[in-house]
């Protein structure tokens, strides 16, 4: 049986991100990556670029062969772990093959939510998470016309845009009242939506997706609103869960993502877990939060990666941040923080720009931009550290990138 | 390859005059609008700040990039955005935590710095010295690469100025040398050796407190006789300097012997137990000095060798500290063309954590905070320029900051740090008018 001290699940920015740290303090250390895509490691992220053509699957990898022998790493690709023993501390392959560790890092990300819609189980449709996902969306592009997308998170948004940019007649379903509603409040979602609608895609905001059925090479989509959709490409981005099936009976506490500490610690010894996969505290307040976004993933595989080798440097996770940035159409939408955890002190909008802070005693506790210039990272920074504004409160409301970074070079420079 | 060279801002240089963000903005976008500029100083009132790419170590813009769009370069460390790669998701700027990748209108995607291949644009702009493109890590590199002349596991103390100042300067100066170090740290410490091995790489002796110039002098002059280039390089405490080794080394300085004869000042005996020299300052407890009842560390001040020896009219006389390499680098390299022709005088300070009471790991700290507070003042002399300062004493750090770092002066009373301050005063001026200003 091979032995490893290192086993990481996974080969995407939560894994890369520890198998990093855990070189940067333990050179020696034997550490085998398994992941169940035959690629090398790619990020979701990039993922509608490749079904729109933008970028070629084979210039997407984030490394190569060589990185992994260069770290001395060893890397099992096209295979998944099938179960997990920690109280004998190995994992199973699909492979049958099984790998015995001293420390497992669980970077297994998420997966897509298929809902419980009367017909889905027989209709055809795409799902958008892995590669073979994209590149199967990328080649049904020419013969699409007419295309329905279920959901209008980021993954339905950016595909719907995709879709639409190679010439098919896009419908997003979206049970919501709004787009993208976890990171912008009504009068932001109504820009991208005017944007969308600009470029003639339908928007069917409030519904909900009936039944499915199949209907000559596609599939016709009824709404609870009566509306029937006839899609010769149906897209289900309903949202995504972590992947835990693997560890039934593993003895790893699993709620909606396997529970982790501020050190990524699962509740079984010698586990970790980092990425989509984990259910970590939020910055808001103490409750276990799923926060299913990249900058979280590479943050929380650090802390994993530099736990697992005992790296002393290691600060704890200070708790999930919603954030995200999303590009449409030419145009930069900006989310970096909680809408509700403070109060509104600066909001406006018009056709194209919009912007709005939220505050609470002094400190930020989110900014919102359309198409206005802040850095995000910088924003990031200064909820984190709780930095108190009271001193420049009026020139923050007021010009917040500038005085952004004025702090900023100020305090960390 | 090592450390990398980066572009450093001291906001106290500014004056906001924005030539570095046209200049910025012309080499990069062809346009003066500084919106374009890869480097952003923010104006605070008359405060400036700087948003711009760090070029990190472990950069978090690169983590995030789900495209591999970029990358950090291994030899230059300069960060490198690939736009055939990049899809425009903007996750690189929420990594960054300086503002130093940002999304530009005019170009349609993000835009950071890259250092202009390693000429910067707005470094050359700046005139008024705020903006530097820094190679101090390439000296260290250099430096590095170098062979150091001393064996591993010299037995300095924990901390000790004095181990980095010999192994740093023998590498610059280089094996073709002959090494006089007198009684003191320097020979303490094994650099003579033990049991017949020495501990340098290089021919080495130990001469009496007394006479190491006079030593030196007659060595070489015998290589001159013999038709051999050598290097003559004395390296000793402030006592083997300052007092029992003074009549000798002012008789070489006179002549003009062709020898470089470095100080290395600890300000007292510190290889044997601590005791006063004249080059301890006044106030500081030395077990000579006691601090007690009625004793209150030195009572007086301590003589200004490097002075002493600009008066000799030497070829070369110049002051340097370790928390200022790049410059210490310098002199070296002007101190070692000067013993070519006659002879030439480094002095450099040394502070000491056990003779001065500090904690190991502040050594450099106190050597910077003795300069930056005007206590240690840089300069250098030669008979054609005369002294020039190679730091400015304007705006100094308050005495306070350095006196409180040292366990040697913690019990001075009011009167005597106003001594102190009375004193740095008028050696301040002293240095000031013989610079001519
Ligand atoms: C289309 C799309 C667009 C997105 N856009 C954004 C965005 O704009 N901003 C943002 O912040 N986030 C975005 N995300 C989310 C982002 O990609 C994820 O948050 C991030 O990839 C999480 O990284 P991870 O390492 O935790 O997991 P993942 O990237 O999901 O990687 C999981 C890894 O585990 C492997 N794996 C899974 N199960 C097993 C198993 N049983 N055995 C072995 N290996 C296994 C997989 O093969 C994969 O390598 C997007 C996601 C998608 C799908």
């Amino acid at each position: 049986m091979q032995e490893t001290q290192y086993l990481i699940v996974g080969a995407s920015h939560a894994a890369l991100s520890a198998l990093q740290a855990i070189r940067m303090q333990d050179a020696e250390g034997s550490v085998t990556v398994v992941t169940r895509d035959d690629a090398l490691p790619y990020s979701p992220t990039v993922l509608p670029y490749v079904v729109s053509g933008r970028s070629a699957p084979e210039r997407v990898a984030l490394k190569d062969g060589a990185w992994f022998e260069q770290n001395r790493v060893g890397f099992i690709r096209g295979a998944a772990v099938t179960s997990v023993d920690a109280a004998a501390k190995r994992a199973k392959l699909s492979s049958g093959e099984e790998i015995a560790y001293a420390k497992l890092l669980l970077a297994t990300g998420a997966a897509p939510i298929l809902p419980p819609i009367p017909g889905l189980k027989d209709v055809k449709f795409h799902v958008l998470r892995s590669l073979d996902d994209a590149v199967k969306l990328n080649q049904a592009l020419p013969n699409t016309k007419q295309a329905v997308v279920l959901g209008a998170g980021l993954v339905g948004m950016h595909a719907a845009e995709n879709l639409a940019k190679a010439g098919a007649q896009v419908t997003v379903v979206e049970m919501q009242p709004r787009v993208l509603a976890g990171y912008f409040d009504a009068e932001a979602s109504a820009i991208i939506e005017a944007a969308f609608a600009a470029k003639g895609i339908q928007l069917m905001l409030g519904a909900k997706v009936s039944r499915l059925e199949t209907a000559g090479q596609g599939a016709r989509v009824t709404t609870d609103k009566g509306a029937a959709l006839d899609a010769d490409l149906l897209l289900v981005a309903a949202g995504v869960a972590p992947v835990t099936d693997y560890l039934a009976g593993s003895g790893v506490a699993v709620e909606r993502g396997v529970l982790v500490d501020d050190t990524m610690r699962a509740s079984a010894e010698g586990i970790w877990a980092a990425g989509d996969v984990a259910q970590a505290k939020g910055f808001y307040d103490e409750a276990k939060i799923l926060n299913g976004i990249l900058p979280s993933a590479v943050e929380q595989g650090r802390i994993a990666g530099m736990a697992m080798a005992g790296d002393p440097a290691l600060k704890p996770w200070p708790g999930g941040v919603p954030l995200n940035t999303y590009t449409f159409f030419g145009q930069q939408a900006v989310s970096v923080g909680s809408q509700d955890a403070g109060e509104v002190v600066r909001k406006e909008a018009d056709a194209k720009h919009y912007l709005k802070i939220v505050m609470r005693d002094n400190r930020l506790t989110g900014i919102f931009g359309i198409n206005v210039p802040f850095d995000p990272g910088v924003m990031w920074e200064l909820i984190l550290r709780r930095i108190d504004l009271s001193s420049v409160r009026e020139a923050f409301i007021a010009e917040p990138q500038k005085t952004a970074r004025t702090i900023m070079s100020r305090t960390w420079r | 390859m090592g450390a990398y060279n980066t572009i450093s801002f001291k906001p106290e240089h500014c004056d906001g005059c924005n030539a570095c963000m046209t200049a910025c903005a012309t080499a990069k976008a062809g346009s003066d609008d500084v919106v374009n500029s890869r480097i952003q100083i923010v104006a605070d009132g008359d405060a400036f700040e700087l948003a711009m790419c760090r070029q990190c170590g472990d950069p978090k813009c690169v983590s995030n990039c789900p495209a591999a769009a970029l990358a950090k370069d291994g030899a230059d460390g300069v960060i490198d955005w690939d736009g055939s790669k990049c899809v425009n998701c903007l996750l690189c700027t929420v990594g960054c935590a300086f503002g130093g990748i940002v999304y530009n209108a005019a170009a349609g995607h993000v835009v950071k710095c890259d250092t202009c291949d390693g000429d910067p644009a707005c470094v050359k702009a700046c005139d008024r010295g705020a903006l530097k493109y820094l190679t101090t890590a390439h000296i260290y590199n250099e430096v590095g690469d170098l062979e150091d002349l001393f064996v591993p596991g010299l037995a300095g103390c924990q901390g000790c100025n004095t181990e980095l100042i010999m192994r740093h300067t023998m590498r610059r100066i280089g094996p073709d040398t002959v090494l006089a170090t007198p009684p003191g740290c320097i020979p303490g410490m094994g650099s003579v050796g033990y049991n017949g091995l020495t501990g340098t790489k290089v021919p080495v002796f130990h001469p009496l407190l007394t006479n190491t110039a006079s030593m030196l002098t007659g060595i070489k002059r015998h290589y001159k006789r013999q038709g051999r280039e050598v290097n003559a390089v004395a390296l000793a405490g402030d006592g083997g300097t300052a007092d029992v080794g003074f009549q000798s080394l002012s008789g070489a300085a006179e002549r003009g012997e062709q020898i470089l004869f470095i100080c290395v000042d600890n300000e007292g005996y510190m290889n044997t137990g601590m005791q006063r020299s004249g080059c301890t300052p006044f106030g500081a407890w030395t077990s000579t000095t006691p601090v007690g009842e009625r004793g209150k560390g030195k009572t007086q001040d301590a003589k200004n060798l490097p002075l002493l020896m600009m008066m000799h009219n030497c070829e070369y006389v110049a002051t340097a500290s370790t928390a200022f390499m790049e410059d210490l680098y310098d002199k070296l390299d002007r101190a070692i063309e000067a013993s070519k022709r006659g002879f030439s005088y480094l002095h450099i300070y040394s502070p000491c954590t056990t003779g001065w009471r500090f904690p190991s790991a502040e050594n450099i700290e106190v050597a910077r905070k003795a300069v930056e507070t005007n206590f240690v003042m840089l300069w250098e002399f030669n008979p054609t320029d005369g002294l020039r300062l190679s730091r400015s004493l304007d705006e100094p750090r308050p005495i306070d900051e350095y006196l409180e770092a040292l366990g040697k002066y913690r019990h001075l009373e009011p009167d005597q740090v106003g001594h102190i301050e009375a004193t740095l005063r008028k050696n301040v001026e002293q240095i000031r008018g013989l610079a001519g200003g």
